[in-house]
């Protein structure tokens, strides 16, 4: 992470005294170490052994899944898609700390979180191909329509959740965005409504060091996207995005807070992304091999992968398993898919109104 | 019934429909204990209570982004923007966020949502407090957009605005709101949204117009009266989707038409109404529809604005240019 670029002025100056707010780089939460090793077992979340087996292989079917969505895109057989291998930590770990009726406000990339929050991943690839029913949650799953404007889903979320707190619905709302989402007026605007109304909400900044080629540096001389809660007077917390025990703890922490009333939380989880920002990015124009390889030897699944094997309760077998599992799983719902009936625009401009207005109704005419 | 000026009216109207209805919220800057900038939500926060009126934070998109979340989870947000030249930096939230909601979704989610805000000119209040920005509203597909002239209407309309499920842009014209008071009913009723009114009839030409210059173009028909010009008047009301069904049946009448609209000329309302009236009644024409309106530069400095929105006897002069020609 940069270093901030204030300068402090010498003593006596008027900018050097105690009425000069000032910041320190804060540690992120990690609770287990690279090699797999409990390093905080005070911290360990309690987790039975199932739910532990369930994290890993939430992990490990979306690695799968994504490496096959990259392929599927490559084929033409997927559109838009915004690949997440090295974010399953930060990803299924914040998912895993909801309730079943929380709340998901999802950017373009968080489509792990939401299709493990319910929607079926045939919709995720709908959307991915353009195609409206995407977009149709089904009634009993708690989450929007992927974000692409950044930032805007993070207001979203104090609407969403000061309707939870007008029903006296003790839910929470947990929204995403990236590093370089932190730098939009309405991420500031956001966070602090949620301050002043003392919302629900968990705002989740997966900070993967580029918002496309432009590096965390760029974004801001902030010491931390976690240091950006101050401005807003909310908690600010930065944890080990490639730990997925971190990110688990801290996520259900700010969820029971934001539950029993207190507020909103900004959780910054550091993490990477191990492929291109999207299908059309080439990161070898911006980055290292020597960076990338340092973050592979931090990949989430080797490391919570190690913590279980050496408890007995994963193997490179279940990993086969689940992959196999994964590939099955992909391979139907993208045939569901491909077969979902094509839209048409009358049926799009039936979308538009409750009911549809008479100047809509004439250019309907042109298209039966 | 009782008196009312148009600010009491929307005030009767919200308060109305946040009886009526436990998921009506209304919020914005200055709205809750001041009781809004210009006292049209005086009393609601007193009588309503802190959760259902309340002040928010100086911050445009987030009050917007506020209204759409809520809609999601089925409330129904009357938000304020103190004035139009704030939309810009709700114009997000506004015109893709809610907008889009009902059609991103497949209709899984819709913004039931008003966004409430004044505008309009001859009131000498300082820059961007005043611009006729309706133009943008229009061009945004998924959103409603109504102007209401006087106090009956402008109770009416919200009242529709505020049961319609989809978003509604409604613009309060600041020189409207003490203009003059009259008779509306007490309790609900509702005026349609998707409906001109005839304010005047008339033989000899159409005058289509809304806000303030329906006053405006009555003056002007009042004084081509006197010069034996019979001038049919007609309030639009709903700018999106507009009454073209009432105004082609009116041009079909007279044969002649002018758009009145206080914004500058180009892209605006009036190109659109001129548009349809050409697709749907060229036949009936005997001169080309004309617009009277604002010219092609930013809303003009309070000094010299009474010389560049149309008055009445600019709208008379291109009424007399359309007999003429």
């Amino acid at each position: 992470m940069g270093k901030a670029i204030i300068d402090r002025p010498a003593a006596g100056s008027v900018l050097a005294g105690p009425h000069v707010v000032e910041t320190k780089p804060v540690e992120p939460l990690r609770i287990l170490a690279p090699d797999g090793n409990l390093l905080r077992p005070d911290l360990m979340p309690r987790l039975a052994g199932e739910e532990l087996k369930e994290l890993m292989r939430r992990m490990v079917f979306t690695r799968a899944w994504d490496e096959r969505a990259v392929n599927l895109g490559r084929q033409g057989r997927l559109g838009f898609y915004a690949p997440v291998s090295g974010q399953e930590a930060s990803m299924i770990g914040s998912e895993f700390a909801l309730n079943r009726d929380d709340f998901i406000c999802p950017g373009y990339r968080d489509m792990p979180q939401i299709v493990w929050h319910g929607l079926p991943m045939h919709q995720a690839f709908l959307y991915s191909r353009g195609h409206q029913h995407g977009g149709r949650i089904p009634e009993d799953v708690h989450v929007l329509m992927p974000q692409i404007i950044i930032g805007a889903q993070l207001l979203h979320a104090n609407g969403v959740a000061m309707a939870f707190r007008l029903r006296n619905e003790r839910r929470v709302v947990i929204t995403y965005t990236g590093d370089g989402g932190s730098s939009e007026g309405d991420f500031y605007e956001a966070l602090n409504f949620a301050g002043v109304f003392r919302l629900p909400v968990i705002f989740f900044v997966q900070n993967n060091g580029y918002a496309i080629t432009t590096p965390f540096t760029r974004q801001t001389a902030a010491l931390s996207i976690a240091h950006k809660a101050i401005a807003a007077g909310i908690r600010g917390v930065r944890v080990d995005g490639m730990d997925v025990l971190a990110v688990y703890a801290a996520t259900k922490e700010a969820a029971e807070l934001a539950r029993g009333g207190d507020g909103p939380t900004l959780i910054e989880a550091v993490t990477y992304r191990y492929r291109p920002h999207s299908m059309a990015d080439d990161p070898s124009k911006y980055r290292t091999k020597s960076e990338e390889e340092e973050w592979n030897r931090l990949d989430p699944l080797v490391r919570f992968g190690r913590f279980l094997e050496a408890k007995g309760l994963w193997s490179e077998e279940e990993t086969a398993n689940v992959r196999e599992e994964a590939k099955r799983t992909v391979n139907e719902e993208i045939r569901k898919a491909e077969q979902t009936e094509k839209m048409t625009v009358p049926g799009l401009i039936d979308s538009m109104f409750e009911r549809t207005p008479p100047h809509l109704e004439e250019q309907k005419a042109e298209f039966v | 019934m009782a008196q009312m000026n148009m600010k009491e009216a929307i005030r009767d109207a919200l308060r109305t429909e946040l009886a009526r209805d436990p998921n009506v919220l209304v919020f914005g800057e200055d709205v809750g204990k001041a009781g809004g900038v210009f006292r049209v939500t005086e009393g609601l926060q007193a009588e309503f209570g802190e959760h259902r009126v309340f002040d928010t934070p100086l911050a445009e998109s987030a009050i917007a982004g506020l209204a759409v979340g809520l809609g999601t989870q089925g409330f129904r947000p009357v938000a304020e923007i103190q004035f139009v030249g704030f939309i810009f930096e709700a114009a997000d939230q506004m015109f893709v966020q809610a907008a889009r909601m009902r059609y991103r979704s497949g209709g899984r989610y819709h913004a039931p949502i008003v966004f409430r805000t004044p505008f309009g000119g001859g009131v000498r209040a300082a820059e961007l407090h005043t611009d006729s920005l309706e133009g943008l509203a229009m061009q945004t597909p998924g959103m409603k957009v109504v102007i209401p002239s006087n106090p009956f209407d402008a109770k009416g309309l919200l009242i529709s605005a505020i049961r319609d499920n989809d978003p509604v842009f409604f613009l309060e014209h600041l020189n409207l709101y003490h203009a003059y008071r009259e008779e509306v009913p007490e309790g609900e009723y509702t005026v349609p949204l998707g409906q001109a009114s005839i304010v005047r009839e008339g033989k000899d030409v159409t005058i289509v117009a809304y806000g303030l210059m329906v006053h405006t173009s009555l003056k002007a028909a009042e004084a081509l009266e006197k010069e034996g010009v019979s001038a049919e008047v007609i309030d639009l009301r709903t700018l999106m989707p507009p009454d073209i069904d009432t105004i082609v049946r009116s041009v079909q009448k007279t044969g002649r038409a002018v758009v009145v609209q206080e914004a500058q000329r180009t892209a605006g309302a009036a190109a659109e109404i001129i548009a349809q009236i050409n697709e749907k009644a060229i036949l009936h024409l005997e001169a080309p529809v004309l617009r009277c309106a604002g010219p092609d530069t930013a809303y003009p400095f309070a000094q010299i604005e009474d010389e560049w929105l149309p008055t009445p006897s600019r709208v008379a002069a291109t009424v007399r240019k359309v007999l003429e020609f």
